[in-house]
């Protein structure tokens, strides 16, 4: 038998101090979390930074790294500040080492990168070692040298090297969601293929649990032949559909899962209710892959970004809004003939189809609309200077049968106009071919 | 006719990576969902008429089982994140298939 406690969805999500005592409790073999994402989208690898906040972050591995010390058991970080990228292993590994001093706690963290250089993908482009995924586009050697931070989407492999440093905590760059969680049992001998799986559903917090929860956690327990799972809040149940559902979630076959690893098999798995709150699985396999082909993540700068939002209160300009936004597109062109091919402007009309654009079939418009116009150009100052231009345009822009001259937008902020920042978009997101290659692992006594 | 809310106790979208919108519907009951998966109601036609897309940009559709469940895979219009995305996460996607209503 082997217990995993899994606090939460995401390192930083938070977890009822509850939750945590009753895991306490239970004496779990070891504590893994997920820490990271690519759903907060390509700016955060762009920059190498969390998408959760430090202060967040620190109060939850507070809590962890205690049971660490109470129970003797394990911690393993997956996907470390959320990218994965070195400065984000970094930066978890400071709060880490910071809890450690402020406890007076004596630990050694074992600190594994998954950086690859960009040589390392231009290799791979020139010999043909690389495959899209999940519908990226091709990527040339000129596409590589905008990329900032390039990382590898590792398996149990460095983790379980990591282990047998004799540490108590790993902390890893980026890494798949499972990984974390089924290293260690793997190491002892339990199947990959339920590990993995249960891996797979832990890796979420109590998301698989009814109702279901990203600050709230679970404990997965592994048997020879099946693992059950149950969740820590009395408040929550796992069921057969809370946690088959999640098998789902957020991955396009439920009966194949592709990881670094090889393909978790689901085809063969039942789902059985053994008491209100707990599920047993059973059955699933695992298909071992023949060569290492590990995705590999990038994003790519493409500007900077401007906003303004405003509200549209007056229904005769609503009922004209498109032509009103496009007619504002030329005025920019006509007043800025020199620079037409730098910047991009779009309108987010909520309201009308600010949150589906194009795929929005409803052809209704609300009584009010919220406006959001977004630049993005090369360059700060052709940013500002086309938002502003916008901005001052719109607001006096003499629609046909207006009647409310004294201006066309309401804004909630002044100043109206913010500086979003960079803009980045995933340019690597393919598999590369891996063989032997090792990722380097640092073990740090604090 | 039966509303899709009567019939499902799950609709959502979301992200799976940064290309692809990956939709599951779960259904309440057995027999309703056998009836529809056996009929293919779910086709690669019926997701490209929901969102006004062409077939060709539905990647799959893939009936689970255990819980009931159907799940699409769209290509995405933009990259999660990319200039010109409006759903970071893809999670509010789903709202089309709460107006579909069902001969069962």
């Amino acid at each position: 038998m082997f217990k995993i406690y899994s606090p939460t969805a995401i390192l930083g999500y938070g977890f009822p101090v509850q939750s945590f005592y009753n895991a306490l409790e239970i004496k779990p073999d070891l504590i893994a979390v997920d820490a990271g994402s690519t759903d907060p989208g390509p700016y955060y690898l762009g920059k190498g930074i969390s998408f959760v906040d430090r202060g967040a972050t620190k109060r939850d591995l507070n809590y962890l790294i205690n049971m660490v010390h109470k129970l003797d058991i394990p911690l393993f970080i997956g996907s470390a500040g959320g990218c994965g990228s070195e400065s984000s292993v970094n930066w978890t590994f400071e709060i880490v080492k910071e809890i450690l001093e402020e406890n007076n706690f004596h630990m050694k963290v074992a600190i594994i990168y998954t950086d690859i250089s960009k040589d390392k993908i231009k290799e791979s482009i020139i010999n043909g070692n690389i495959k899209n995924l999940d519908g990226s586009s091709d990527i040339g050697l000129e596409d590589v040298e905008g990329i900032t931070n390039i990382v590898a989407q590792v398996g149990i492999d460095p983790f379980i090297e990591g282990y047998k440093k004799g540490v108590n905590i790993i902390i890893c760059g980026r890494s798949y969601d499972p990984a974390p969680f089924s290293a260690l049992p793997i190491h002892y001998g339990y199947s990959k293929g339920l590990s993995l799986h249960l891996g797979k559903i832990l890796e979420c917090g109590a998301i698989a649990a009814e109702p279901g929860s990203g600050r709230d956690g679970l404990i997965g327990v592994l048997f020879d032949d099946h693992f059950e799972v149950f969740p820590l809040n009395e408040n929550r149940r796992c069921t057969v559909t809370s946690v088959a559902a999640h098998t789902l979630y957020e991955k396009s076959d439920p009966y194949f899962l592709h990881g670094p690893d090889g393909v978790i098999d689901l085809t063969a798995t039942t789902f059985t209710q053994k008491d209100e709150k707990t599920v047993i699985v059973k059955g699933s396999r695992f298909i071992e892959g023949k060569e290492k082909w590990l995705k590999v993540e990038g994003a790519k700068l493409v500007g900077i970004r401007g906003v303004f939002i405003a509200g549209i209160r007056d229904p005769i300009m609503i009922s004209q809004i498109d032509e009103i936004l496009e007619i504002q597109r030329e005025l920019v062109r006509e007043n800025f003939r020199d620079i037409k091919d730098d910047y991009r402007i779009y309108f987010h009309i909520y309201g009308k189809n600010g949150v589906m654009g194009e795929w929005e079939r409803y052809n209704g418009l609300s009584h009010e609309l919220g406006l959001v116009v977004e630049v993005i150009s090369k360059d700060t100052d052709i940013t500002k200077m086309i938002l502003g231009y916008i901005r001052s345009t719109l607001l006096h822009y003499g629609y046909k049968g207006r009647i409310a001259t004294a201006g066309n937008l309401a804004f909630p902020f002044s100043p109206s106009e913010v500086i979003w920042g960079e803009v980045f978009e995933f340019k690597l997101y393919h598999l590369i071919k891996l063989d032997d290659y090792e990722f380097p692992i640092k073990v740090v006594e604090v | 006719m039966k509303n899709m809310i009567e019939l499902a106790k799950v609709i959502r979208t979301k992200n799976s990576g940064p290309f692809i919108l990956t939709i599951d519907i779960i259904f309440k009951e057995k027999e309703v969902y056998e009836k529809l998966k056996n009929m293919n109601y779910f086709s690669k036609k019926f997701w490209a008429d929901l969102y006004g897309i062409k077939e060709s940009d539905v990647i799959s559709v893939i009936y689970f089982d255990p819980v009931y469940a159907v799940k699409a895979n769209i290509r995405r219009k933009v990259p999660s994140g990319s200039p010109g995305d409006t759903d970071v996460y893809g999670a509010q996607q789903h709202a089309p298939l709460l107006e579909v209503k069902i001969d069962v």
